[in-house]
């Protein structure tokens, strides 16, 4: 209500003045206070000051008290406020009463011994010593020693907007030296500046300053903003458009994020598809059975650890990496050796074959460990989040990033820098001369399909940290990997890359315009369309090796 | 045309053995009373029916898989648009009678608090539209999907891959409620056709003998297709379709054909499947499904028309068993039958029936692919 009547009324021209002289006080006795402990100035310090009846020289006293960072500064001001500061006459000595009854001297708070209440004289209010009170609690809470009492107690006043706190403000900033509560600080004398019946350009200025901090609380302040000068008004208009540009921009990068995030998913599910379906030529659409199978690899790794070594957990997935690309790698050298082979050469049998294969892999899971969610947990080290400007960052979906880049490039040195790639490259593009070559091509399919099964193993691991681990897992993947695969063209990791980043972008840049479902439809239709435009993806391969 | 239909023995004997099954179980329903020992109970009226709805599915899909070499997984699209043609005229033959009891609205759009019938469900009050739309939806989407994928030749597995990203997109968007078709719950609670009640035993016989006509139809009309001289064009397609190319053919129109011919097939099978069971929704086009759908023809043998219907009624009746008594192993069962089918007798049941009849040693030829393959 007060801080109302005082926008609304304008204060006679006496009282800018005298809050002027007040602001040099301030400035002043900010110097001495930085010279050293406020101490020692006049009547004997803050302290005797405020044993008078004079309420100007009492508020005077306390707005001195806030600024000279004295230690005792805030329970005599609560006292004072709860009428339990009192004074002794004859030598102005202060004290006040603790809520046990206890006197305790102001300037020292230790207990007084010997000081009882009926010698001494209560202090007494009136609104101008309240206001002033006031002010000076929320000064002393933002010179408290407590960062995070001084961050609030700045954001108290930005939603507040309490000219009155302007000069604690201003003394504060002085010292204040940790970059956020500066610049909260900042703002918030900005937001009061603007209440205030401050100078024009100071307003502009405020305004700038508020318009910097730029996120919503900014921009409605802004907006709300009444009984403005049109130069204010218009700056603030000016301020809330950029504000909103800001945030569109926030909002733009914060979605290309979320998609290089989904992108890295889907690449890690995509990747071990790239290997088989893209060097092989096998259409495993077990694929998504071996990543569930990585992801139930997990889920033992970590019950074995909560079972018997719980301080290893923030490790079980140092553990559980290996272990899923073994078990996976093992599946998927099984399965070549026993149903793939027999149908190299025919790849809608190979499709069929093993699609029935992941009905049987699924089933088997859903007998052995239940049809039912299980728990994998996230090590400590992957919870939470932080923000960078404005953009919450999860660590888990950071790390995975991390961990899809890592498999990629683990991936194409395997390819390019050993022995068995140069054999898989070679299968790859002249079975026939590999093999005159002596090069044993069915070992070499065998353990090409087992890495790229090795692989989704890897993928599972991952997903494990942020999806379901249920049976179902897979299923959920096999037909974006497959889309990855071939838009990104067959046998090409790179494009495999650009596909899954491209897919994730796109589908999170469409998400806020189409809505989730109907933006993963759009990009199902336009992948559609796009293949049968160029039926061999982004980067398609060149020379014989193309000839079905 | 009579010599072309009657050209093949096994495809007469299937045919013959489906209508004498419709037949028997309609009339033993009927007929006899509930405790004669020929008397079928209305649960196996309708459990036929279904079975012959999922045959005519599976002779769409040989007809492209088995003569067209096209492996579609995403036949379950054409099967499910039939079925929610038939759906929508069976909402509207609700009238007043649904739970909301709004004279043209279906409860599920009263229940999103929908003012007025969208206007893709215009006409579907009319049975004569409604069927007609049956045949027309899944086939002009054969023919817009048919003419962009066949003439950028998108073929094999790539194309299999997009019939599948097709049929889970139009899956994902049943789902949504704004599509205004029911959602997650899709069209059910279903009253009448043509003015008889659903429920009725009469009404469940007369469904079951459409399907097994529609069924013997389809038969026909496939047979028809794949002894002409279009046939012949169109299994050399499947087995070297550059060289068609070259020989001056344009492979792609037979394809379409097959396809376009193949999607309405499993739009009538959709639409007479949904009255049977009471209800459509967006489940059916589960890409499982559909790729269930091609092991019934691979287990009966592609290539052989009467396979397919062999194939998806033994598969079902397998299915039915399992599931009644060992739920749990129904997965491993039909898993297991992917890959040895696939495996031991890539010419399915049928198939290797043939092979047997003819004289040891000839050529069969009905899957140079695979002999390649093997070489």
């Amino acid at each position: 209500m007060e801080q109302g009547a005082a926008r609304l009324v304008p204060p006679p021209p006496i009282m800018v003045v005298s809050r002027v002289l007040r602001g040099f006080a301030v400035v002043l006795l900010l110097a001495l206070a930085l010279a050293g402990p406020a101490r020692a100035q006049g009547e004997g310090g803050p302290i005797p000051a405020l044993a008078t009846t004079n309420f100007d020289e009492l508020s005077r006293a306390i707005e001195r008290l806030a600024l000279s960072g004295h230690p005792q500064a805030l329970p005599i001001v609560e006292a004072l406020r709860d009428g339990r500061l009192m004074f002794r006459q004859e030598d102005r000595a202060v004290f006040w009463r603790d809520p046990a009854g206890a006197m305790r001297d102001a300037a020292t708070g230790e207990v007084a011994a010997g000081v009882a209440a009926g010698g001494l004289r209560p202090l007494r209010l009136n609104n101008r010593v309240r206001r002033a009170i006031d002010a000076a609690v929320g000064a002393l809470s933002l010179s408290n020693a407590d960062p995070r009492v001084r961050l609030a107690a700045a954001e108290r006043v930005f939603r507040s907007r309490d000219p009155e706190a302007i000069p604690a403000l201003d003394s504060q900033l002085a010292r204040e030296t940790d970059a956020r509560i500066r610049r909260a600080m900042e703002a918030a004398r900005a937001a009061a500046i603007l209440a205030s019946d401050r100078a024009e350009p100071e307003k502009v200025a405020a305004v700038s300053v508020i318009a910097a901090r730029g996120d919503l609380d900014a921009r409605g302040l802004l907006a709300g903003l009444t009984g403005a000068s049109p130069v204010v008004a218009d700056a603030a208009a000016a301020a809330v458009a950029a504000i909103d540009r800001r945030q569109a921009m926030v909002r733009i990068v914060q979605d290309v994020y979320y998609g290089i995030s989904l992108g890295s998913v889907l690449l890690l599910a995509a990747i071990g598809l790239a290997v088989t379906f893209g060097t092989m030529g096998v259409i495993n659409m077990a694929h998504g059975e071996m990543v569930m199978l990585g992801a139930y690899t997990t889920f033992v790794v970590q019950e074995a650890i909560r079972n018997h070594a719980p301080h290893l957990f923030d490790w079980s997935l140092a553990f559980a990496v290996p272990l899923a690309f073994l078990v996976s790698a093992l599946a998927g050298a099984i399965v070549e050796r026993t149903i793939i082979r027999f149908l190299y050469g025919r790849p809608l049998e190979t499709l069929l074959a093993t699609f029935g294969l992941s009905l049987v892999l699924q089933q088997a899971v859903r007998t052995i460990f239940g049809p039912n969610n299980r728990e994998v947990g996230n090590p400590s080290w992957m919870s939470g989040a932080f923000e960078i400007a404005d953009i919450t960052i999860t660590w888990n979906r950071l790390w995975i990033i991390v961990f899809a880049a890592v498999v990629l490039f683990g991936l194409m040195l395997v390819l390019r820098r050993t022995a068995f790639g140069l054999a898989m490259r070679a299968v790859t593009q002249n079975r026939r001369m590999a093999a005159s070559m002596g090069i044993r091509t069915p070992w070499v399919d065998c353990a090409t399909f087992a890495l790229g099964s090795g692989v989704a193993g890897l993928a599972g691991v991952a997903l494990s940290q942020i999806d379901n681990v249920s049976p179902n897992l897979g299923q959920s993947y096999i037909i974006d990997s497959f889309m990855v695969v071939v838009f990104g063209g067959v046998g090409n990791l790179w494009g495999t890359l650009v596909a899954a980043m491209t897919l994730g972008v796109v589908n999170k840049l469409l998400e806020p315009v189409a809505g989730a479902v109907l933006g993963k439809i759009v990009v199902l239709v336009l992948l559609v369309l796009f293949i049968q435009r160029k039926p061999r993806g982004l980067f398609p391969l060149k020379g014989r090796a193309v000839e079905n | 045309m009579i010599r072309a239909l009657l050209g093949d023995r096994l495809v007469l004997v299937v045919g013959f053995a489906v209508a004498a099954v419709a037949l028997a179980i309609g009339i033993g329903n009927l007929i006899f009373p509930t405790d004669s020992a020929l008397h079928a109970p209305t649960y196996t009226v309708s459990l036929t029916g279904k079975y012959l709805c999922y045959a005519l599915l599976a002779l769409g899909l040989d007809l492209v898989w088995g003569y067209a070499g096209i492996l579609s997984l995403g036949h379950g699209v054409f099967f499910g648009l039939g079925g929610y043609a038939m759906g929508m005229y069976l909402m509207r033959q609700i009238g007043t009678r649904g739970t909301y009891g709004h004279p043209v609205l279906p409860d599920f759009m009263v229940f999103l608090n929908w003012k007025e019938l969208p206007w893709y469900w215009y006409g579907f009050d009319n049975f004569g539209f409604a069927m007609l739309m049956v045949m027309l939806v899944p086939g002009v989407l054969a023919f817009v999907f048919g003419w962009l994928t066949f003439r950028a030749r998108v073929t094999g597995v790539y194309l299999s891959i997009i019939t599948q990203a097709l049929t889970f997109a139009m899956m994902l968007a049943f789902f949504r409620n704004d599509m205004g078709f029911g959602g997650n719950n899709g069209l059910t609670d279903f009253r009448d056709l043509l003015g008889f009640s659903l429920r009725s035993d009469g009404m469940r016989v007369a469904l079951l003998w459409a399907s097994a006509v529609a069924l013997l139809l389809g038969l026909a009309v496939c047979r028809f297709m794949v002894a002409s001289r279009f046939g012949k064009v169109l299994t050399a397609v499947r087995d070297a379709e550059s060289r068609v190319r070259f020989l001056g053919y344009r492979p792609e129109a037979y394809k379409l054909v097959a396809l376009v011919v193949s999607a309405v097939m499993a739009g009538i099978a959709g639409a007479l499947y949904v009255p049977q069971v009471g209800i459509i929704n967006p489940s059916e086009f589960a890409p499982a499904n559909s790729i269930e759908a091609v092991i019934w023809v691979a287990v009966g043998g592609r290539g052989t028309l009467a396979g397919a219907i062999v194939g998806a009624v033994a598969v079902n009746l397998l299915k039915t068993v399992f599931t009644a008594n060992l739920p749990e192993l129904w997965l491993f069962a039909l898993g297991g039958l992917f890959i040895l089918v696939t495996l031991l007798i890539p010419r399915g049941i049928i198939g290797s029936l043939g092979a047997l009849r003819l004289r040891p040693g000839a050529k069969l030829g009905d899957d140079p692919a695979a002999d390649a393959g093997r070489a």
